[in-house]
């Protein structure tokens, strides 16, 4: 994966946006298969998302994404449909550690309110930046700090420690 | 310069002198996970290489989400669980124990002063013990599993002051409540919460559970109340001695200060579908249910019962309406049986389930239907949370709860007592 350079176009959400409507409780605590998990993503919110997402699509959000349950399922889901990276206002702290952790790229932006459905965005984790190639505008992302920029771009934990034979602590 | 108890803590843990907004790396003295996040973590241990649990003894397991299994495949995942246990010797809670939070209060695992990571968000519950205790993922429990330590940046901690006798039938439940609609769904997000002043002193422990528990409904990190006399009697009835009882610095730094008065509060109650949506019981009184759930980690517990059941006493729940009451442990329920409550609650038309998490998370025992309207008294009223996306949750007390059932609709438990 690059981190230089995330290409991809936005799919538009609100504040709250919890880990039930990410992905609900009642497929998370049945259905152990991640492909099959996975056809619920969101579902609550745009029916089918699953089939009508693309891979590389961004999810753009407001305040306080992935707030409600600690579910590793819900950044899965997200990564497993293919989504390059989670960019939100602000991101509730399990989600955002659960997404480092698993390698999906996750960002705060405080100008998330600037950017439409269906926008194409180019993301720089590493000179920190968001460019909105639709609007044609640049943002400012929050920097990851660099001990999990290392676990992002290994592809989360697992990887980092199948690479590095050892914990990042 | 002085320091809030969560930097306390984590000065300990992490053998240095921190405070607020350090990235540290800490001890953790217990962890656990349940059947809805152990399977990643047992995953990501086996990939990561695990060998063998970094303290075996400090480590639980807990069949709780949905227990006994409802599916197939969460019958294979009880299984993964079981073996785990048995092969790293891990301590496992079967089916029928109890919902994880409680049964890590109960276990001793949890004293003031520990450092205590949990795969679930209301992990923040044992604040209630003087502890710091937060929820983390999965796979970074696989990694706790094998080193016992993990990476935290320490909060910045709000101090909510309580103060004033509450009325009677209003619970902690409806101060929790009423602070959340205060500060809102993400007011408190990476931030340590420290509940104080007099009206969280006179709470039991039970109600100061309750009060903790919600805290990650604010966004925050932990909930934390100093330990006290009552903290160490009721670990001492537990037969835990360990423990360091830490108290928040005069001139320690806090992000803020609130401080509240709740001698005129009434019945709290949050609206669909944000738990930040909270309003008096008046305000939507006669709203009509179909279901009530009493019950969780954040209600289940026996001053809970008792309540619901003083209520309840020699009355009928409303026809058409099902009241599900699901003891939060194995110890609770056998005392709620010792006390008559489990015949009450019999009497009065409930079906009461065994200790786990029943219907909160939506799995198994009272899942909705598109167009049902549940009052709970859990934590989280998330659309769909509980069953069909297009059902309805209301979150209150144990009293409102019961109150309700009995009506058959939304109501304010005072209006009993009048009666
Ligand atoms: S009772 Fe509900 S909130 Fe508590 S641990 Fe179980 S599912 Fe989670």
């Amino acid at each position: 994966m690059h981190y230089d350079r995330i290409v991809g176009r936005v799919w538009k959400f609100g504040d709250d946006i919890n880990t039930d409507l990410i992905i609900a409780g009642k497929y998370k605590l049945s259905i152990t298969n991640l492909d099959e998990l996975s056809r619920h993503a969101m579902e609550a919110l745009i029916p089918n998302f699953a089939e009508k997402v693309k891979r590389g699509d961004l999810i753009v959000a407001g305040r306080n994404f992935g707030c409600g349950s600690s579910r590793e399922q819900a950044p899965l889901v997200l990564k497993h449909l293919g989504i390059g990276a989670v960019i939100a206002e602000s991101f509730a702290r399990i989600f955002y550690r659960n997404a480092i952790n698993i390698g999906l790229p996750a960002v705060e932006c405080k100008e998330t309110n600037r950017v439409s459905n269906g926008d194409t965005l180019e993301v720089n984790l590493v000179d920190g930046y968001i460019k909105n190639l639709t609007k044609n505008e640049v943002y400012s992302v929050k920097p990851i700090p660099p001990a999990l920029l290392e676990v992002l771009a290994s592809g989360g934990l697992v990887n980092y420690v199948k690479k590095y034979g050892r914990l990042p602590w | 310069m002085g320091k809030t108890i969560a930097e306390k803590i984590l000065s300990l843990a992490s053998g240095k002198d921190v405070y607020a907004g350090d990235i540290i790396v800490a001890s953790v003295d217990a962890a656990m996970a349940h059947d809805g996040t152990a399977l990643l973590t047992i995953e990501a241990f086996n990939e990561m290489g695990g060998r063998g649990l970094w303290n075996p003894s400090r480590v639980a397991l807990v069949i709780d989400h949905v227990a006994p299994s409802a599916t197939e495949s969460f019958s294979r995942v009880h299984r993964v669980m079981r073996e785990f246990a048995r092969k790293y010797g891990a301590t496992l809670y079967d089916a029928g124990s109890g919902i994880c939070h409680q049964l890590m209060v109960e276990s001793g695992l949890v004293y003031p002063g520990a450092l205590v990571v949990g795969a679930d968000s209301h992990t923040c519950t044992y604040g209630a013990l003087g502890a710091f205790a937060t929820g983390i993922g999965s796979t970074e429990m696989a990694a706790v599993f094998m080193s016992g330590k993990l990476w935290f940046k320490v909060p910045e901690t709000i101090r909510i002051e309580v103060n004033g006798f509450l009325q009677s039938m209003v619970l902690p439940k409806d101060v929790i409540l009423k602070i959340i609609g205060m500060i809102g769904a993400d007011g408190a997000t990476y931030k340590a919460v420290e509940f104080c002043g007099p009206t969280v002193k006179a709470m039991s422990m039970d109600g100061r559970l309750t009060l903790c528990n919600m805290a990650v409904e604010m966004g925050a990190k932990t909930g934390i109340i100093e330990a006290d006399g009552k903290t160490i009697e009721y670990l001492s009835g537990l037969g835990v001695k360990e423990g360091l009882s830490f108290r928040s610095d005069e001139d320690a730094v806090f992000s803020s200060k609130i401080s509240l008065d709740v001698s005129g509060l009434e019945p709290q109650i949050s609206c669909p579908h944000k738990v930040d949506n909270v309003r008096s019981v008046r305000e939507v009184e006669g709203k009509e249910i179909d279901q009530v759930f009493l019950g969780s980690c954040t209600n289940g517990r026996l001053e809970d019962l008792r309540i619901a059941a003083e209520i309840l006493r020699g009355k009928s729940i409303k026809k058409g309406v099902r009241m599900i009451v699901t003891p939060s442990s194995r110890s609770i329920y056998l005392q709620a049986l010792k006390e008559g409550l489990i015949e009450i609650f019999m009497r009065a038309g409930c079906i009461v389930c065994n200790p786990g998490c029943g219907p909160c998370a939506g799995a198994h025992q009272g899942i909705l239907a598109p167009g049902e309207v549940c009052l709970s008294t859990s934590n989280r009223n998330f659309k769909g949370r509980m069953g069909s996306v297009d059902a309805e949750i209301y979150l209150a007390s144990p009293a409102t709860a019961a109150a309700s059932a009995i009506e058959g609709k939304i109501t304010d438990p005072r209006r009993l007592l009048r009666k």
